[in-house]
């Protein structure tokens, strides 16, 4: 088990993207029981966003120090836009309507989503490079840090306590958690659940914006696709954690990430096992996890009983 | 409400939906329309030109355009109008083959260049075979496409077709091999691959030709084409000891392998084949990418008297994709395609028969006998349909640009 605190660490920080994008599933479901299967791309045009402020309107040369906060304001309007406006015009039309619309929708908007960028962003017919962080790398106790996971470092932690606070202690945020117990009796109280969903939406997309930065840091570049994936693994990490808890999701998206570095680096080594271990099965050991843990906690590993209401 | 809402829906996805299919019955109606003075012939073009792949891809179609624009400006064949037909496979054997049926379906179609991938080209070679269109690839480099399944033991050509101007990986993966562990002295190989039927081959052939030379492969794994995180795997690679890594698999993984593997100390170089000899792997690795290795097919175009003409129309027309890796030999099988059509339409006095069946046969007949001095080498092909030019290249990233090393070819035996 050579290099295991470097490889619980690369986990650690791919997990943490996973759990940010994760935040947004889990935040949705909560509130209307709809899987936005468009909230991939609404991580991609994050980056996208983050990308353009980048490119196009910060001067040449300006110092990352000033940039990166930028990019996240940009990335992040992008994004909430984008999921505010996919609320608005696909899903709101369709509440009240049988799941399987607004299902169905959401992967057509997914679709959708990836052919505009693919289409109208200049040369986002395949990848595009972005900009990395100046600093780095950090050794600490044996283990390298680069500068994109410093990133998520901070990011993610940060994210979840403002999250944390948001809807423990304001009023808002108290308002989203009546709405996700019981959305009719919530609105009988006097809440406006519209705008709760909408806030819902707009604060999954910041979160996926925040998620959309750190991987154009980490990977080195952004593309139309880049959703496809990236959503799938967040997906399974809200899935994983239990849908509808954000700390859940947060939780899921570490393990999965954990799950994939440790199979990556170890399963080939266990006697036996070499064509089974490795790059290409991390993403099937990772689902063996997950049906494990489903198996004997159907709800996931932080989940609340919402089975009962579905 | 709900009802009418649904019904509007309906109507609005119906009345896209006749749309896109009335613009594509129309894109029909005008490629079928020619000149009356002149016939037009096809040559139809496969290669990834968005996304995956894409960049090398792009340099296939506008290889092609710049053969197929010469050869009607200069009027090659007397009463032909060649035009190009281009369609996207992004890499993937299913919509290869769906391109190919296309390609097959269209009745001024004489021949096509492409694909890139050699597992596109597996589910295409049959569609062309049935059809007697010949097909040129100036990419495919997997052994088993022109001498069968069992070519090391008994090579056997499966489609009479298929031809390609590119060498093989049974001499590339040799080639490497020999540099790696007999040039540089790297014994302790990692060794890498995309689980497709060119990377996972060439790694292959990259493994059993380097275990000869002496090498050591201290370590293997596999990668999925779309993952871009590969922290753990270079981690891996970082503590195996390993003094090279060769890549068996195309730019868009390892641009970024390379970037994560150098950010996580790993100081060795990473070798790969023509998958990865692009420009667009340095421009997005960047510094990471510096001694980086790769082979390609041929003799570097830019050192080329014949290709300064080629090199300069690609850059003034500012066609996009790069055409270093194969456009030099995309522009070569197609004048392979114009002159097997000017035969045809020389042995039938000055004009092209109209029996389609009959000019397609005839077409394959003539690019089996082609023979000509190419802007990349020699154009001929074996009894198999491969090249007789069986040049080959190592280039290495010095100072942000690949600079061939070593030309040459690997002797099998």
């Amino acid at each position: 088990m050579h290099a295991l605190p470097q490889q619980l660490a690369n986990g650690l920080f791919l997990g943490s993207m996973y759990g940010l994008i994760a935040i947004g599933y889990t935040m949705v479901y909560g509130i209307v029981q709809l899987i936005n299967f468009a909230h991939g791309e609404i991580f991609m045009t994050g980056g996208f966003g983050a990308l353009t402020v980048y490119v196009y309107v910060l001067p040449d040369g300006v110092s990352m120090w000033v940039a990166v906060p930028l990019m996240i304001v940009g990335g992040g309007l992008v994004a909430v836009l984008v999921a505010i406006g996919a609320e608005r015009f696909a899903y709101r039309p369709l509440r009240g309507a049988p799941r399987l619309a607004p299902l169905i929708t959401a992967i057509g908007l997914s679709l959708a989503l990836q052919q505009l960028v693919f289409n109208l962003y200049p040369n986002a017919k395949s990848a595009i490079s972005f900009p990395g962080l100046p600093f780095g790398p950090y050794h600490l106790a044996g283990i390298r840090i680069q500068a994109g996971d410093i990133f998520l470092l901070v990011a993610a932690p940060l994210c979840m306590a403002a999250l944390a606070f948001f809807t423990k202690t304001s009023r808002t945020g108290r308002a989203m958690q009546a709405t996700a117990q019981d959305p009719d009796t919530a609105q009988l109280m006097g809440i406006n659940t519209n705008k709760i969903i909408v806030i819902a939406f707009a604060i999954g997309g910041f979160f996926a914006a925040i998620a959309g930065v750190a991987y154009g840091f980490k990977i080195g570049s952004v593309s139309y696709d880049m959703g496809f994936q990236a959503g799938l693994k967040a997906f399974t990490a809200a899935v994983l954690g239990g849908i509808g808890n954000i700390y859940g999701a947060m939780l899921g998206g570490v393990v999965l990430g954990l799950a994939e570095a440790v199979a990556t680096a170890y399963i080939s080594d266990i006697p036996g096992m070499q064509q089974l271990g490795g790059q290409a099965w991390a993403a099937v050991w990772a689902f063996v996890l997950l049906i494990l843990v489903l198996l004997f906690r159907p709800q996931g590993l932080l989940g609340e009983r919402v089975a009962d209401r579905a | 409400m709900r009802q009418r809402s649904l019904i509007a829906i309906t109507a609005v996805l119906s009345a896209g939906a006749l749309t896109l299919t009335a613009c594509g019955s129309r894109d029909k109606k005008d490629s079928a329309g020619g000149d009356s003075g002149t016939t037009t012939v096809v040559i139809g073009v496969d290669a990834p030109l968005t996304g995956q792949n894409s960049a090398t891809g792009l340099g296939i179609q506008y290889g092609t355009q710049i053969a197929v624009d010469e050869a009607n400006a200069k009027k090659t064949v007397p009463g032909v109008t060649f035009k190009v037909v281009a369609l996207d496979d992004k890499a993937l054997p299913a919509t290869g083959q769906q391109n190919a049926s296309q390609l097959v379906a269209d009745k001024q179609a004489l021949g096509v260049i492409g694909p890139l991938n050699s597992g596109v080209a597996t589910s295409m070679q049959q569609t062309f075979a049935a059809a007697n269109l010949a097909e040129i690839s100036p990419a495919n480099t997997a052994p088993e496409l022109t001498q069968g399944k069992n070519w090391q033991t008994a090579k056997k050509r499966p489609f009479k077709t298929y031809f390609r101007t590119a060498t093989t990986d049974a001499l590339q993966g040799g080639f490497a091999a020999q540099y790696a562990v007999k040039t540089l002295g790297k014994k302790k190989l990692f060794v890498v691959d995309d689980k497709q039927t060119y990377g996972a081959g060439l790694a292959r052939l990259f493994k059993s030709n380097a275990l000869k030379f002496g090498g050591k492969v201290i370590g293997e794994d596999h990668v999925n084409t779309g993952d871009r995180d590969f922290s753990s795997l270079v981690t891996k690679i970082k503590n195996s000891g390993a003094d090279l890594v060769y890549y068996g698999g195309q730019y868009d993984e390892s641009q970024v392998i390379t970037k994560q593997l150098k950010d996580a100390g790993a100081k060795i170089p990473l070798f790969g084949g023509d998958g990865m000899f692009s420009d667009t792997y340095i421009k997005t690795a960047g510094k990471a990418s510096e001694g980086d290795l790769a082979t390609s097919v041929g003799v570097p175009l830019d050192t080329v008297d014949a290709a300064k003409d080629f090199i300069k129309t690609y850059k003034d027309k500012k066609y996009p994709g790069d055409y270093g890796t194969y456009g030099g030999y995309s522009f070569d099988a197609a004048n392979a395609l114009i002159k097997a059509v000017g035969e045809v339409v020389s042995a039938n006095d000055g004009k092209l028969p109209g029996d389609l069946d009959k000019n397609r046969k005839d077409v394959v007949a003539a690019v089996q006998k082609t023979n000509f001095q190419g802007i990349a080498g020699p154009v001929a092909f074996d009894d198999y349909g491969d090249t007789v030019n069986k040049q080959l290249t190592v280039y290495q990233v010095k100072n942000g640009k690949w600079t061939a090393v070593k030309s040459g070819t690997f002797d099998a035996a």
